[in-house]
């Protein structure tokens, strides 16, 4: 039993280590570590998502929290969040004292020419594992064999208006969250 | 007692990050408007010039920005200790609210209403998502070889199981590469 809290504890951080930059960055590794182990579907990591955005505090904070939970309650929870936090508080903790030019260092610089494309092309792959069970059915695609059957037509429209909605108004996500929470009950 | 540790720093950076957690939304750079007030115009804990820096450390380290850049001021503020107790309020609130929600949404995920709903819902967390990757690459990718990494990076993860880990790794070290090919170049 102790060993599975030690685990969980240690795939946090791991993810906690390799996720760099923000908001979203998190996403790509906790998608790995999570489906891989079966612990969620990509469905239910899609919701996640929505609901981390909708609610207070770091996106990455909170699956942590709601993969720990589901996993092994209360103490499962806590044990996903401090794994997620430690590396961050080791690293900095280091920079703070020992480093404190770290960002006009020439190597930390020539990391992220690198990293900051690659980290934009790995979201990239996690809208697309979502976009793939929500804006197309393939299995109804595989057993008709007919084109059109391959999307969703309502979630592809809703996808059209949502994107030119949000850049046109600025608003929270939040906003766009509970919209199409509204229009989804009428429309699927 | 009580008035010992309502005096205490490492109680006040407990509280401060506390409520930054719990009136952020979305998290990342959500925090910073809201840190601000607190961290230098309420509490006078850094500058501005400062809580930039922290922030700009907190972005291209290890780890989640709102996590380090909370543990920064910690423990700029009040050593190790202030670090801990800055980090525990930052995810105290996601915590609680989070452990609600969960009870909620597991008794409800079969619910028709909610499940149409979040049928919706996920559509738009694409569109979140890929407003986000759009509004990063635009930074991010300013030279053919960086589009080159973006898409490979995509393509690897999108197609094969290949852990991120690595996308992570590979990519540091390839930007290694590029930065004293560049330096080497100029001079």
């Amino acid at each position: 039993m102790i060993l599975e809290y030690i685990k969980l504890y240690f795939i946090f951080f791991k993810v906690g280590l390799f996720t760099v930059g923000g908001g979203l960055a998190a996403i790509p590794l906790l998608q790995d570590e999570i489906l891989n182990r079966g612990w969620l579907t990509v469905t239910q990591f899609a919701d996640m998502i929505a609901v981390s955005e909708s609610t207070p505090g770091p996106i990455g904070a909170n699956v942590a929290t709601y993969v720990g939970y589901s996993q092994h309650g209360i103490l499962g929870s806590i044990v996903a969040t401090l794994g997620l936090v430690t590396p961050s508080v080791i690293i900095i903790m280091l920079i703070a004292k020992f480093v404190m030019h770290y960002r006009d260092n020439k190597i930390v610089d020539g990391v992220f020419l690198g990293l900051r494309p690659a980290v934009t092309g790995l979201i990239l792959a996690a809208a697309y594992s979502i976009a793939i069970i929500s804006l197309v059915d393939i299995d109804l695609f595989n057993t008709s064999g007919n084109i059109f059957d391959l999307f969703k037509w309502q979630a592809i429209v809703l996808f059209v208006i949502f994107m030119i909605a949000t850049n046109k108004l600025k608003h929270h996500p939040i906003f766009y969250i509970v919209i199409a929470g509204i229009i989804g009950i009428f429309i699927f | 007692m009580a008035e010992r540790l309502k005096g205490s720093i490492y109680f006040k950076l407990f509280a401060v990050f506390f409520r930054v957690g719990l009136f952020t939304i979305g998290g990342g750079y959500a925090m910073l408007p809201m840190l601000r007030k607190e961290v230098v115009e309420k509490y006078g804990w850094a500058t501005d010039e400062e809580m930039l820096d922290y922030f700009a450390i907190g972005q291209s380290t290890p780890g989640i920005i709102a996590i380090n850049t909370s543990t920064f001021i910690g423990f700029k503020k009040a050593g190790v200790l202030g670090a801990i107790f800055s980090t525990l309020g930052m995810v105290t609130p996601s915590w609680i609210i989070i452990i609600s929600i969960a009870k909620f949404f597991d008794a409800f995920a079969d619910n028709p209403y909610v499940s149409n709903a979040f049928e919706g819902i996920r559509v738009v967390v694409v569109v979140l998502i890929l407003n986000a990757v759009i509004k990063m690459g635009k930074k991010s990718i300013t030279t053919w070889i960086q589009a080159l990494i973006a898409i490979a990076a995509f393509a690897l993860i999108a197609y094969t199981s290949l852990s991120p880990i690595f996308v992570v790794i590979g990519s540091g070290l390839i930007g290694i590469l590029l930065s004293t090919m560049k330096v080497g170049a100029k001079q």
